[in-house]
């Protein structure tokens, strides 16, 4: 079931396609293609690329820097990037603090900041969860005390993705322990290249070591780096929570790994056939393709209500369940493709610069990896048990 | 058959239990798996101490003639722990070679070694093409003066690096994938044309690509009748299949246990998240089903032995679909219900999801032994 597209869509399709031909390289290709890691220069230059084009933000409104598509076209875009290889833009600038900047920041810090995520000249990460308040983000304990022109902030901030690339966080602090909970918290911008900011890897099942412990220990905010109103942080971090969500449901990116999924059945071979025409696996793969087709029908309606100015509702959560869920089951099907050749552990093959022959088919380095790796989806974000408890509270009232 | 265990299955329990508890923490493990060939010695020597290296071996060869039951029973509790040690490389699969096919002199010659810790053995059966299918044998094996000369590729053969003698099925007749033609044979792991490319496993074990090229041996290395491999093949890979189900089985277990002791340890909401009923219920759903797995596990164990090869592989079918079907639900939702704290490589649980997701891919993964037991009815 194709999406049935106007001429100007198919115009449009085709543009972009012709600049991604040319602007994703073999080598990009290859390794976003095979789950294997991106250097921080990689990403950037790749994102220093689609601004050049004008394309680095199509959900922006224009007078930011935005491209003025439609919904289709948003989302034939990201449909194409991922099919294309083209390594995902990194969601923490321009998704998630730049749509709360718009909404709720000062004219200085769109000004400064907005230009800023455009051209890639910072990058950002997310300074939410701590280790005592995950799920329950709202009991964070991270203090932030006004001391003249500036805050000072001082907690353990976890879990956060790629922050030893990021130069900048966006970050929940207490700034008042009275009221209620969600009512002492403050949005901060937090420069993270000073001294009171510790940076410490963790490394999770997969052998990688994507996300972080940050400790801050008197760290300076300048004032001018609170975003809206001191002990309104909370409001503004669930506006950015609805974004996240509607991201995370990755079509393209499922697309693209579903065509890999049955290029690999196509060659992996069961019982002196392509595992592809095993009815069992194939029944599998159609399964998931049916669950993705539901998806985008789903993200389309959320899209084009956007577009006629309803924000995300709670339904967003279910997109996030169904992606993640999607996205999951494939890695399951890509573990159980390479049979034996999910066992060996090479994670210098996943790395720039290795070339010694693979062991086993080169598609299957990285697989077994990928698959306990996506155990991820289902957690952050808010988890999936987060995301029905609130459709159950916001939807049905229960 | 029944269904309770012998006073003496539950002393090996319990003193398997006590050595896993006492002496097999994580850390160790983890040291363990840092070692040369990815395990250690003195924990090996160790296992042939207490006699558990000897307990599948036969009675005249310093075995102790135990039955599959009784390895299953040492098998989960070391799967409990994660051991990381080649009992099933060296012991189930190495060894029940030996048994199952192998000459009195060549019993005799090996097996006492192997009780005492002092010899292993590692199977290189499984090929770069043959994925499941244990009929698929593309290594040749053709006659060489008096003797044999081996040329071919062996996938993925576990703890071959430190075994002393690989146990390498060849085809000395037929075509690829023929159940007629498969030869066993004994070869050194330093003999010459013998290459190993070894590598960790996703799941903290050892493994190794095994090259054969022009390795010749005599003919007293043929083990067990020329050209009928196979039936021996699938009766240790049938069992094996089991205790890979026994393993796992503790490996539930214990991740059951982890799961449930961090819902009542970790509070958000200012409760613990065990009093979340949506979370007890999936902790419930991971109890069901790896006492099922459990259950049919040690009825498999129990009917297998003495069993006729289509019982003995549909036993073995069913046991090893239900371990792969409750070892993803298990392992999948132990590291869901430990939120960020599952994904971390410091934490036990991650590494038990991790090998309950192996032992699936292992001698075949839940599909495959689902078709296997619909084409045996
Ligand atoms: C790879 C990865 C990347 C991440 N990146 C970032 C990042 O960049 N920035 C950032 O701020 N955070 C990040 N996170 C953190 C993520 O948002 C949290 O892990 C998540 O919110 C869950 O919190 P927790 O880990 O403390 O689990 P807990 O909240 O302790 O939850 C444990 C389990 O209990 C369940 N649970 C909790 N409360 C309830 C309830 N009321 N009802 C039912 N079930 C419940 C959860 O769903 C989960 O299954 C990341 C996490 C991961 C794994
Ligand atoms: C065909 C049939 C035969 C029956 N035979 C007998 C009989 O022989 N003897 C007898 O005594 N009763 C019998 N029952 C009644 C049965 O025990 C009750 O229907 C059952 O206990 C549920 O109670 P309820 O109908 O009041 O529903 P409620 O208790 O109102 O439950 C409604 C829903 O909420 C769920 N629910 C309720 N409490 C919780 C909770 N704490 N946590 C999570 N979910 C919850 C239930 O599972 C159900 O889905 C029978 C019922 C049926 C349908």
């Amino acid at each position: 079931m194709e999406l049935v597209l106007t001429p100007d869509e198919q115009a449009f399709r085709d543009e972009v396609r012709g600049f991604l031909e040319s602007a994703v390289s073999d080598e990009i290709r290859r390794k976003t293609m095979t789950g294997y890691r991106l250097s921080r220069e990689e990403h950037v230059a790749w994102q220093k690329q689609l601004y050049e084009r004008g394309w680095i933000a199509p959900g922006w409104p224009v007078e930011y820097g935005g491209t003025g598509w439609t919904p289709m076209q948003k989302h034939l875009f990201e449909e194409e990037c991922a099919l294309a290889g083209a390594p995902p833009v990194i969601a923490f600038g321009v998704v998630m603090v730049a749509p709360v900047l718009m909404a709720f920041g000062s004219s200085w810090q769109k000004e400064y900041y907005l230009p800023r995520i455009l051209r890639s000249d910072d990058w950002w990460c997310q300074g939410y969860s701590e280790p005592g308040s995950g799920s329950d983000l709202a009991s964070l304990q991270t203090r932030a005390e006004l001391n003249g022109d500036h805050y000072l902030v001082n907690g353990q901030k976890t879990w956060t993705s790629l922050a030893q690339h990021a130069n900048r966080m966006f970050c929940l602090v207490r700034t008042s322990s009275e009221g209620k909970r969600q009512e002492g918290i403050s949005f901060l911008l937090i420069d993270m290249d000073q001294p009171g900011v510790t940076v410490r890897p963790i490394r999770t099942i997969d052998g990688s070591t994507e996300i972080n412990d940050v400790f801050l220990e008197d760290v300076r905010v300048p004032v001018h780096d609170l975003v809206g109103e001191e002990n309104r942080g909370w409001t503004y971090a669930k506006y950015l929570l609805g974004h996240e969500r509607t991201g995370i449901a990755a079509v393209g990116r499922s697309k693209s790994q579903l065509r890999r999924l049955r290029q690999i059945s196509s060659v992996e071979m069961s019982d002196g056939r392509p595992l592809l025409e095993d009815e069992r696996f194939r029944e599998k793969i159609a399964g998931l393709e049916i669950d993705l087709l539901a998806l985008e029908a789903l993200v389309l309606r959320v899209l084009s209500d956007e577009t006629a100015g309803k924000g995300p509702g709670p339904e967003a959560s279910f997109l996030k369940i169904r992606g993640t869920r999607l996205q999951q089951g494939i890695t399951e099907l890509l573990f159980e493709a390479v049979g034996n050749y999910a066992h060996p552990y090479i994670p210098e093959a996943m790395q720039t610069g290795w070339n010694e022959d693979p062991v086993g088919p080169e598609h299957a380095a990285a697989i077994a990896p990928h698959y306990f790796n996506w155990r991820k989806a289902s957690i952050y974000g808010g988890s999936n048990e987060i995301q029905k408890n609130i459709i159950a509270k916001a939807v049905l009232g229960l | 058959m029944s269904f309770t265990f012998t006073e003496d299955q539950r002393l090996l329990a319990e003193s398997a239990d006590r050595f896993v508890e006492n002496e097999y923490d994580f850390s160790a493990r983890r040291e363990a798996m840092a070692l040369d060939g990815g395990f250690s010695r003195e924990t090996w020597n160790t296992f042939a101490e207490l006699g558990w290296l000897a307990l599948p071996l036969p009675g005249d060869c310093d075995g102790l003639g135990g039955s599959t039951v009784d390895v299953a029973v040492l098998l989960e509790s070391l799967g409990r722990g994660l051991v990381v040690e080649p009992y099933q490389s060296a012991i189930v699969l190495g060894a029940g070679c030996v048994t199952t096919a192998g000459s009195t002199e060549q019993r005799r010659r090996i097996l006492p070694a192997v009780a005492a810790g002092e010899h292993l053995l590692a199977l290189a059966h499984v090929e770069p093409r043959s994925r499941y299918a244990l009929a698929h044998v593309e290594t040749a094996a053709s006659r060489d003066g008096s003797g044999w000369r081996l040329e071919g590729a062996k996938a993925v053969v576990h703890n071959a690096e430190t075994a002393d003698t690989l146990v390498v099925s060849a085809r000395s007749a037929g075509a690829t994938t023929d159940r007629d033609g498969i030869t066993l044979f004994l070869v050194d792991r330093d003999a010459a044309g013998v290459s190993l490319r070894s590598y960790p496993t996703v799941d903290g074990l050892q493994a190794s690509e095994v090259t054969l090229d022009g390795v010749t041996v005599g003919d007293e290395a043929v083990l067990g009748e020329v050209e009928d491999g196979l039936s021996a093949i699938e009766a240790v890979v049938d069992r094996a299949c089991v205790l890979l189900c026994a393993e796992a089985a503790g490996a539930m277990d214990a991740a059951v246990r982890l799961t449930t002791a961090y819902l009542k340890e970790r509070r958000q909401f200012g409760v613990p998240i065990g009093s979340f009923q949506s979370l007890q219920h999936r902790a419930v759903d991971m109890l069901g089903a790896q006492q099922f797995a459990r259950a049919l596990m040690y009825r498999a164990a129990g009917v297998i032995d003495g069993a006729d090869p289509l019982e003995r592989a549909r036993a073995a079918s069913a046991a090893k679909v239900e371990a792969g079907r409750a070892g993803r639900l298990v392992g999948q939702e132990a590291v869901q219900l430990h939120g960020g704290m599952g994904m971390t490589d410091e934490m036990a649980i991650g590494h038990y999801f991790k090998r309950l997701s192996t032992i699936d891919a292992q001698f075949g993964n839940t599909d495959h032994h689902v078709r296997r037991f619909a084409a045996l009815a």
